[in-house]
């Protein structure tokens, strides 16, 4: 009888606790009020932005049907070599992550004594924190005209790259080498032991087992790591503006059209999107996602 | 064990100093320059002074601009913490139909370029939003802010609330304690170190954010990132630039570390 007593005087709760489906409806409606109502919404509207076209005269945008936004990606050659040049800059940003990931990961799991280990995790986590535009500005100051990279080269008669893809490349790579960086020395550092030990029992020594055991079991980590390093140039302008000389990357044409032509931006943003999309589905081919 | 002779462990050591300085050289010269005395930046430093550093300090514009990406981080981080924790409880309890579309929507904002949510939040605003006679202004960048920030304190407070134990409740309930008692006395003191910690982290990634921000932040109106991005894309560069990115570095290290303070002391409970 107790009980009864008890659940009567909270009627609240005792509604909510026989009625899980209930509970979670109230828990979910704000968020996805917010998500579905501010967010997909906005990406649909860029969506059907990107169908509209300007009055070429007054330069408003006129709500219509026209696939010409789309086309120009591929018929304007700036449009289609800029979409081109993106996709290579953002590849070769992974390969670069990739080549000192890997010695990296394996001198931090396999080499280093514990605390070289720990300081080594805390170095390369920490400017990921540091801010992004003031990671920029660094490099930026290294590889001016006037900077260190060439103060330090010009006893070697190098004068260094100067701004253009190579620097940009670079700066993306130091931007998002942690996301690579910390996978693998994880998935390096997960290895079991006795791995290594029957690897070195069966005679290999250390670079045969590196490329024949730990590589091909560190690939899912790889993988993960890569869809970072990818998705993050691929959408990246910033560095190409302060770093690129004069490189134009596909975010560059989506920000300097945002006012001029906002159909054209719009359409433009749908090549990151699909770009990305690509690159994951083809990544979950390969069942490394599910490790994320 | 994994043997390397002696000649691959000095190649591989070389390896890791190569990215060691790499990745801390370019800012070590960002903060030298930042004493550097003359006006633009250069390397080897001349000559040091504290010039900038009280130039930065009287400048009304760094005020301003520091002052609208604090409101602006503020506002975003109480937000993510309310939808942040209640999308955390509904995912970490219930197993139901769309589970893993809710986990993406959250993931999406950060997960698509930052040019992409800010021109289609720049695309509402002005073309959908304006037209139909509402105006948001600053309110709007908050929105956006709010959007991605949810991600880290959801990420925070799902880990800790995935790893309670849910018979703590049950028996806090057994003992007639309502759902709001329950979570007050029982659930909250269990996850609130987490819920500070996404909390600090969701306030950090707001105050770094800029190119959400170039297409949100409404005309006039700086955040502090945007200030150092307008005197970037001046011809010469400006010594306070570094004043003030050496600001940023260290302010946007302080959350970061309470926080990860806050998840560790938990941790070893």
């Amino acid at each position: 009888m107790s009980t009864v007593e008890k659940t009567s005087q909270r009627p609240v709760s005792t509604y909510l606790h026989k009625r899980p489906t209930f509970r979670l409806v109230a828990l979910l409606a704000l968020p996805m009020t917010w998500l579905i109502g501010v967010y997909i919404i906005s990406l649909l509207l860029l969506l059907v932005t990107a169908v509209w076209f300007i009055d070429p005269f007054t330069s408003k945008v006129i709500p219509g049907f026209t696939l010409d936004n789309f086309v120009s990606i591929f018929s304007v050659p700036a449009y289609l070599s800029t979409a081109i040049r993106t996709l290579a800059i953002a590849l070769a940003v992974t390969v670069v992550c990739i080549l000192f990931a890997i010695p990296l990961g394996i001198f931090m799991a396999k080499i280093a004594r514990p605390w070289v280990r720990n300081l080594l995790a805390v170095a390369i986590t920490l400017p990921l924190w540091a801010g992004y535009l003031v990671k920029l500005l660094a490099m930026r100051l290294t590889f001016t005209e006037q900077g260190l990279f060439n103060w330090l080269m010009e006893p070697f008669g190098i004068t260094g790259p100067g701004f253009g893809i190579p620097v940009t490349v670079l700066t993306l790579a130091y931007l998002w080498f942690p996301y690579m960086a910390l996978p693998v020395f994880t998935a390096i550092r997960q290895l079991p032991h006795n791995l290594f030990d029957a690897s070195a029992d069966l005679g290999a020594k250390g670079w045969p087992t590196v490329f024949r055991m730990v590589l091909p079991l560190i690939t899912p980590a790889i993988i993960a790591g890569s869809v970072f390093t990818f998705s993050l140039s691929l959408g990246d302008y910033l560095a190409a503006k302060f770093v690129g000389g004069s490189t134009q990357m596909i975010g560059s044409i989506i920000a300097s059209n945002i006012n001029l032509n906002p159909p054209v931006a719009a359409a433009f943003s749908m090549v990151p999107i699909a770009f990305v999309v690509m690159y994951l589905v083809i990544a979950r081919r390969t069942g490394s996602l599910e490790r994320m | 064990m994994l043997r390397f002779s002696r000649g691959s462990r000095w190649l591989l050591m070389a390896i890791v100093s190569v990215v060691l300085i790499f990745i801390y050289a370019p800012l070590l010269v960002l903060i030298l320059n930042a004493f550097n005395e003359r006006q633009i930046s250069a390397w080897p430093i001349q000559e040091f002074s504290f010039k900038w550093w009280v130039v930065a300090y009287e400048s009304e514009a760094i005020r301003a601009a520091l002052l609208n990406s604090v409101i602006v981080a503020f506002g975003a981080m109480l937000i993510a913490m309310v939808l942040g924790s209640l999308v955390a409880f509904a995912l970490s309890k219930y197993e139901f139909f769309g589970k893993g579309t809710v986990n993406l929507l959250v993931v999406l904002p950060i997960a698509l370029p930052g040019v992409v949510t800010g021109v289609a939040f720049s695309n509402t605003y002005s073309n959908f939003l304006t037209p139909a006679g509402i105006q948001l202004g600053y309110f709007g960048m908050i929105v956006a802010h709010a959007t991605f920030c949810i991600v880290m304190v959801f990420n925070n407070v799902f880990a800790r609330l995935k790893r309670m134990n849910p018979s703590l409740q049950e028996a806090s309930m057994d003992l007639g304690q309502g759902l709001w008692g329950t979570f007050r006395l029982v659930t909250f003191p269990q996850f609130r170190t987490a819920f500070a910690a996404g909390a600090l982290l969701a306030f950090a990634l707001s105050f770094d954010e800029v190119v959400v921000t170039i297409f949100t932040a409404p005309p006039g109106v700086d955040t502090l990132p945007l200030w150092i991005l307008k005197e970037m894309a001046r011809p010469n560069q400006a010594s306070v630039v570094n004043v003030v990115a050496t600001v940023v570095i260290l302010l946007s290290l302080i959350p970061v570390y309470v926080s990860q303070r806050l998840s560790r002391t938990e941790n070893e409970k």
